[in-house]
């Protein structure tokens, strides 16, 4: 079977997910993981938009890698990514505009997201178009992951939902479950972000720093 | 012709610019009208889950909303200060936020706990007829916009009032930014329940529902209070202060009263 990406590019796309995971690792782009992960839905919205933002931007960068003015360049960066990000929002408002409410200035921070930044002027400023898209779309899916998982967490603890889907039945509408009030507020993310990295460096102990 | 460096630099941040301002400029324009459907269509959702006409939660689509407001509500404008009908104002024209701006079409109040500051001149309130229509029906509930701070931001909701301009028939919020699962509970069904059937007024018609921490019974035995959110005092408690405030004399206190003649339930001596 011919293999459908090189090594390389299969590296690219992937290692962000675990081996290099822009959130865990990094440990970049923090403010929105606890910003929009209380329901799985709104972090699903958010994933999207960030996937979306974060390939372009770097196919975007890559192209322009060579005429973009050395002195200007982060500018032109932010440029670019504040308009990808402006058009996203205009999109949300226009299409799903119930969560883009809720979504409010979250959406509009993603230009200020250290992983798109951070990407592409480590990656795409170096690396040819093709490359640089699996790049943005392996980290934006190495960000999803972790938003997802702790939105998973947040939604069904704190409101006792999965997707606005009922799954435990919460004592507010009668039922046997007693909602955490802790998973609501923005420092339980930070109390599952710490778990989630904790197992990925039981899983991988090469992730572990010196001491 | 070679450019200096100097001149490159101009001329790219120019054309970055250009081509961005382009693409951001085509998004909005092209799709305001769909965002502008859309931000009707969510008033008009919560002003008939606010008059019980759909349930909580339920979103119909545009068309079926459209059918039920043709049927059975009337948008109109209300003058804040006199409590009359304009019924020359057409609805579809209304344009709060231009009120809000224009200093001769708004009235500032005193310092109060909801937060508000400026009260429009005009104020669109629905107008929700029974099945017979809005032809042949009788007028059953009364729609009021309501406005005011919570902890994070302000509530923008709608209170239905039925025809005795007493009961509380729903009260809904479709636009605010409270804490998710706590202060963000506002939006809940059960919650929002709990309100029907509570009376707003006392036998003088001073507005004295109130939004209370402690256990609230059923409307027949406790139709004044309503019981709160737990974990979001602050918004429960603008909640309450809205409800004051509007109910009261500088909101919707003139329009109450022509209602109150207009459906006798006061004497007019």
């Amino acid at each position: 079977m011919p293999k459908l990406l090189s090594r390389k590019e299969r590296e690219t796309l992937l290692d962000p997910l675990f081996n290099n995971n822009p959130i865990a690792l990094q440990v970049l782009g923090i403010c929105s993981a606890l910003a929009v992960t209380v329901r799985m839905d709104m972090a699903l919205i958010m994933c999207l938009a960030v996937t979306c933002v974060m390939t372009i931007s770097n196919v975007a960068v890559s192209i322009l890698r060579h005429g973009i003015p050395s002195h200007i360049r982060v500018i032109v960066q932010l440029t670019i990514i504040a308009s990808l990000v402006i058009i996203t929002d205009q999109i949300l408002e226009a299409f799903v505009y119930e969560i883009s409410q809720e979504l409010s200035v979250f959406v509009g921070l993603i230009i200020t997201n250290c992983i798109i930044m951070g990407r592409a002027e480590a990656f795409a400023m170096q690396n040819g178009p093709v490359l640089s898209a699996l790049d943005g779309f392996g980290n934006a899916l190495g960000y999803s992951v972790i938003l997802m998982g702790v939105a998973f967490f947040r939604e069904l603890f704190g409101m006792g939902t999965l997707f606005n889907v009922p799954v435990l039945h919460t004592v507010a509408d009668g039922g046997w479950y007693p909602t955490n009030g802790l998973m609501v507020l923005a420092p339980a993310a930070f109390f599952i972000i710490g778990f989630f990295i904790w197992a990925i460096r039981e899983w991988k102990p090469e992730q572990v720093e010196a001491e | 012709m070679q450019l200096s460096p100097t001149a490159y630099t101009f001329t790219f941040a120019a054309g970055v610019c250009l081509v961005c301002s382009i693409l951001v400029s085509t998004a909005a324009v092209g799709l305001r009208d769909m965002q502008e459907r859309n931000r009707l269509l969510n008033r008009r959702q919560n002003v008939l889950a606010a008059a019980g006409l759909i349930e909580p939660g339920e979103r119909p689509m545009a068309e079926e909303v459209d059918v039920i407001f043709d049927e059975r509500i009337v948008e109109m404008a209300v003058d804040m200060t006199t409590g009359e009908e304009l019924p020359d104002v057409d609805p579809a024209d209304y344009d709060r936020e231009a009120m809000l701006r224009d200093s001769d079409q708004h009235r500032r109040v005193s310092r109060n706990p909801a937060g508000v500051s400026r009260i429009p001149d005009h104020v669109i309130i629905y107008y929700v007829f029974d099945e017979d229509g809005v032809d042949d029906g009788e007028r059953e509930f009364i729609v009021f916009p309501i406005e005011g701070d919570g902890l994070w931001s302000t509530l923008y909701g709608y209170l239905a009032l039925e025809a005795d301009i007493q009961t509380v028939r729903g009260i809904t919020f479709h636009d605010h930014e409270e804490t998710p699962g706590l202060g963000g509970e506002v939006d809940n069904p059960s919650w929002q329940a709990r309100w029907e059937g509570r009376k707003v007024f006392d036998e003088d018609w001073e507005p004295i529902l109130e939004v209370t921490q402690s256990d609230v019974g059923p409307p027949e035995e406790d139709p004044h209070r309503v019981d709160g959110l737990s974990g979001a005092t602050i918004t429960a408690r603008g909640v309450h202060n809205m409800i004051r405030f509007w109910m009261g004399d500088e909101g919707f206190g003139p329009v109450l009263e022509r209602l109150r003649e207009e459906e006798g339930v006061i004497d007019d001596a």
